[in-house]
């Protein structure tokens, strides 16, 4: 069996009396693309930081291709990484810029001339070698900063949040772009970032980080679906949360008392106590809205309120709706057809979703 | 070290007759580059916008020549207010002649560098020989001045404070130097100090057995003396450590035990005598050389009563000597002697027998145009290898 | 007829264009006239050049002048190789306090003025110093040694007065080096020297320009630290233009060198901006 590209394990590090990275291990297997997200502050600039070797882990190993790289220096190591303002030189042309981890190779300038041009051209971009670094778009610059990487064929490419910088729209076109470019390298990408939408767009695995520690790894259906922390259902995707006490379990099924509403759903994990303190988590598509409370007869959660809010965003349009009791805001999608949608401010609404659709997490008591 | 601090007020020592003010100076001087010296031009322009009151005597002198109680005491006799501003002699003429003679009311340049610059330059004003008290000036002194300071048959200058340059020496250990050739001798190598300035060229030329004040109207003669001054100055050249600057960096020479034969000022021996009992001034067996700084009116000077006021104030013989108290020098006031600090006086006595005051070469006017010839040579010992 | 913003544009300018024509131009075309004046008589002058032909004709000015341009070309070259790390440490490597206190220890020295700071020197390398004693007490020597009065003491103390004006203008170019792009260049299999020469030097030459000829002016127009450390051999050519002036009375000499300065001067600086491939405006913008 071949080896993963690249296997952390147990990777730690200290800061003084801070834990920034704490005992974290996974694998990322060849030629996939695996994003690490997290909130700012959760770590994972750290991990990538050790991986291209800027810092040294305070304990756990990194290993590529098998090989233990915990003693080589940065220059020395098979990763490359894409930075998050892309760190591109901006003392050299385009060509220059390319080129320079080939010159540091030593290789004949015949051959980088070539080669240069070759990256240019898989990243669509013929011709514009002579240019400055300060002549080219935000999103050329971003072509160019994976192509200068991409030319020393790393087995494992790091890239630190680089669509950070980038305006909405162009955003939303380097994300396929950025996929694209990965199957045409048929390189590792590891990739971190905070905004769960890159992640969930592009990756084959992705592993939730916060607080220095994995909560989940998994596919971007596996954590949107099947969030195993409450951290995860909270990040990844939107959900409606309520706060409430555990007052019976019944198979999979628990039901929680809150200020707005007892709400029935799938229960995480085996271990509840009655008086419990618990999340639920549902998401805004799997809510029903309507006029008629008995419409939403069939649901095992039904709550009334009045529309506080409507935001329209096209096909991803919301309405905010106030509980009657408890004067919760729940967030639910705004129906795409039939006389339904004629919602106005002030509404009275009927709310219903089935228990399968909520899923809670019991806190362990501590 | 305090005594870069203590060059600001001339404690006991004579002002270094070019160099004095130079430390002090240095900080305005430090980058003489084409600002700078642009910015003495300036001064062209500044100056005739000064306007200062009648009763107001603005004093371009000396460190240790206007001491604050004296200022105080005259401006409690005669009410009028004195600005102090101190300097040496090329600055005196520089500043007088950057302004045409302005700024000032009264100056004290040594009585050889009168009549050229006046003559060049007309940088000073006659003096009214009948608004001073003249009986209260050495006959001797004052009919030298005078004689000194014509131009035109008009006097000039009056004479104030004199003294000598000669060698302050540690006679422990360095007995042998009796005249400024000796400084050249094996036996002081690598501990010798001089200052490359137009004093030395005349010492070591009367040393040589040359008369340089007797070829002072003869320029081939002068050149041709001065050409052998810096054929033995360039040969001395390597028996001096540095050729010092400004009159605290002596001091620190010699009693640091760096230096032990040097040309230096009277007073300078004098100080360092009570500090370090070996070390006191020698007048050379050629001849100390004298100096008389005097009294002159600036060309555009605008309070003139003022400054008769103040010559005859400050030589009253108890004024006279507290003078002497701070700057170390003698003055040209009759009778000032007896109130002198007895210290000053043994000093002196020791320094100079009766044939060594005889012996004191003085100064004669310098004519316009000597210094060319002097740069000169000074250049070239300096750029010797 | 003068909108209003003309009108403050002006009124704005009016301080620099009076500051300019009083202090820089008027000056300057007196100084031009007064080197342009020969003394033939007492109070008679004439308008010839010979003030610049005796620069030309006697070889100890020229000799001086040259002299002082390569000191200050060696104690700018000095002052850069020294400077740079101390820039490159303050700018790259210390964080937080440690930088504002290594800022302010270049700072310290010049708080004082100048005359102070080198009587400082003159106190530790004099044949009685403190450096003298030291090496006496160590065992190093067993006399006392003379390090004052010769060529390197001047040079120790250029590039002491030198040193922050050269730290200044490389850390505000090297603090604007992204830490990434130096990161990026390791990443990419730089090593230190290529990096160096590739990617920091490069972008630090604005500031290496600046800082050169900001420090090669300062030694050049240096009139106290060479004359006070240099000794009997201190051969400066601002002492030359010192001594026209106020020792010589030789306005007319002293016009003519401080003219010199500024052309010769100016030449060597434009030959060092082509040589370094910088311009002015880039160097000073």
């Amino acid at each position: 069996m071949i080896a993963p590209d690249l296997q952390c394990h147990n990777l730690t590090k200290h800061y003084g009396d801070t834990t920034a990275v704490d005992n974290v291990s996974f694998d990322v297997p060849a030629g996939s693309f695996f994003s690490i997200l997290g909130p700012s502050g959760c770590g994972k600039t750290t991990i990538m930081r050790m991986i291209a070797g800027f810092q040294e882990p305070s304990s756990g190993d990194i290993q590529i291709k098998g090989k233990s790289v915990l003693n080589v220096a940065p220059n020395k190591r098979p990763v490359n990484m894409v930075f998050q303002h892309l760190a591109l030189f901006p003392m050299m042309n385009v060509a220059d810029n390319i080129g320079y981890g080939l010159r540091r190779r030593k290789m004949a300038k015949p051959l980088i001339n070539r080669k240069v041009e070759e990256a240019l051209e898989r990243i669509g971009l013929p011709g514009v070698g002579r240019r400055q670094v300060s002549e080219l778009s935000g999103g050329q610059k971003q072509r160019i900063a994976i192509a200068r990487c991409m030319v020393l064929e790393p087995d494992v490419l790091l890239l630190d949040e680089p669509l950070g910088a980038l305006d909405l729209k162009l955003r939303e076109q380097m994300k396929v772009e950025l996929k694209t470019l990965q199957a045409a390298f048929d390189t590792t990408f590891l990739y971190i970032t905070h905004d769960q939408s890159e992640a969930l767009v592009m990756s084959d695995a992705i592993a939730v980080m916060n607080a220095g520690h994995f909560e989940q790894v998994g596919s971007a259906q596996d954590l949107y679906h099947n969030p195993q922390t409450a951290f995860v259902a909270g990040f990844v995707g939107e959900s409606n949360k309520w706060l409430g006490s555990v007052t019976q379990r019944d198979g999979h099924y628990i039901d929680i008392d809150t200020p707005s509403m007892t709400v029935r759903a799938m229960a995480s994990g085996d271990t509840w106590n009655k008086g419990a303190k618990a999340q639920v988590f549902v998401r805004p598509e799997a809510i029903q809205i309507s006029r008629e409370v008995s419409a939403l007869r069939d649901y095992d959660n039904i709550l009334t309120g009045k529309i506080e809010q409507i935001l329209f965003n096209g096909a991803a349009s919301r309405l905010l709706v106030r509980s009657e009791k408890g004067s919760d805001i729940i967030e639910v999608n705004m129906p795409q057809a039939g006389t339904t949608s004629n919602w106005s401010q002030g509404d009275i609404a009927h709310l219903g979703w089935s228990k399968d659709q909520g899923v809670a997490f019991i806190e362990s008591a501590k | 070290m305090l005594s870069v601090f203590s060059h600001i007020r001339g404690v006991g020592e004579r002002p270094d007759k070019t160099t004095r003010t130079l430390t002090l100076k240095g900080q305005k001087m430090k980058h003489l580059s084409i600002l700078k010296a642009t910015a003495a031009t300036t001064v062209v322009m500044l100056g005739t916008i000064q306007i200062a009151q009648a009763d107001t005597l603005r004093l371009l002198t000396w460190g240790g020549y206007a001491p604050d109680e004296v200022v105080a005491a005259f401006e409690t006799e005669t009410g009028h207010t004195v600005e102090v501003t101190l300097s040496n002699n090329e600055e005196m003429i520089a500043k007088l002649r950057a302004t045409g003679g302005g700024g000032f009311d009264l100056a004290q340049p040594s009585q050889d560098r009168i009549a050229g610059p006046q003559a060049e330059f007309g940088i000073y004003k006659p003096m009214d020989l009948s608004q001073l008290k003249s009986d209260q000036f050495i006959t001797s002194m004052l009919d030298a001045t005078k004689t000194n300071t014509t131009v035109d048959a008009d006097v000039y200058g009056v004479p104030h404070v004199w003294g000598t340059s000669g060698l302050v020496l540690d006679t422990a250990m360095a007995s042998s130097v009796k005249d400024y050739t000796d400084l050249c001798s094996a036996d002081v190598a690598g501990k010798v100090s001089y200052r490359l300035k137009r004093p030395t060229l005349i010492g070591f030329a009367f040393s040589m057995g040359l008369d340089p004040f007797a070829a002072y109207g003869d320029e081939a003669a002068y050149t041709e003396i001065m050409s052998q001054v810096e054929a033995k100055l360039v040969e001395c050249k390597s028996n001096v450590k540095t050729y010092w600057g400004g009159g605290d960096e002596l001091m620190n020479l010699v009693r640091s035990g760096e230096v032990v034969a040097s040309m230096a000022w009277d007073t300078g021996g004098w100080k360092l005598n009570a500090e370090k009992p070996d070390v006191t001034f020698v007048a050379p067996a050629s001849g100390a050389l004298g100096w008389i700084d005097t009294f002159v009116l600036p060309a555009k000077g605008r309070a003139d009563s003022a400054a008769y006021d103040w010559i005859n104030f400050v030589m009253q013989p108890e004024i006279a000597a507290m003078i002497t108290n701070t700057a170390g020098n003698f003055t040209a006031s009759t009778g000032a002697d007896e109130f002198v600090n007895a210290e000053l006086k043994a000093n002196y006595q020791a320094s100079f027998s009766a044939a060594a005051v005889d012996n004191i070469k003085w100064y004669p006017p310098v004519p316009a145009g000597l210094e060319v010839i002097e740069g000169g040579v000074l250049d070239r010992v300096k750029a010797a290898k | 007829m003068l909108s209003h913003r003309n009108i403050g544009f002006y009124l704005l300018l009016a301080p620099l264009a009076l500051w300019l024509i009083l202090l820089i131009v008027i000056p300057h075309i007196n100084l031009a006239m007064l080197s342009l004046q020969e003394r033939v008589g007492v109070r008679q002058y004439e308008t010839s050049f010979a003030n610049y032909r005796t620069f030309i004709d006697e070889p100890l000015y020229i000799m001086t002048f040259a002299r002082t341009a390569v000191m200050s070309i060696l104690a700018t070259t000095l002052t850069l190789l020294i400077g740079f790390p101390v820039a490159y440490y303050i700018a790259k490597m210390a964080v937080g306090r440690a930088k504002s206190v290594l800022f302010l220890l270049c700072l310290v020295p010049f708080w004082v003025s100048e005359l102070v700071r080198t009587f400082g020197w003159m106190i530790l390398l004099r044949e009685t110093g403190v450096v003298s004693s030291f090496l006496q007490w160590a065992g190093l020597a067993s006399g006392p040694v003379e390090l004052l009065y010769n060529d390197a003491s001047i040079m120790v103390g250029l590039v002491y007065t030198s040193m922050l004006f050269m730290v200044v203008p490389l850390v505000s170019t090297l603090d604007s080096l992204d830490n990434s792009v130096i990161e990026a260049g390791y990443d990419l299999g730089g090593s230190t020297p290529s990096i160096l020469r590739e990617i920091v030097i490069p972008h630090a030459m604005p500031g290496i320009v600046s800082g050169c000829i900001v420090v090669f002016m300062l030694s050049l127009g240096n009139y106290l630290t060479p004359i006070m450390l240099g000794g009997k051999d201190s051969l400066w050519f601002t002492e030359l233009i010192y001594s026209q002036f106020i020792v010589r009375f030789n306005w007319e000499l002293g016009a003519a060198f401080g003219f010199l300065l500024l052309f010769l001067s100016s030449v060597i600086v434009w030959a060092a901006l082509r040589l370094s491939g910088q311009t002015l405006e880039r160097t000073m913008g």
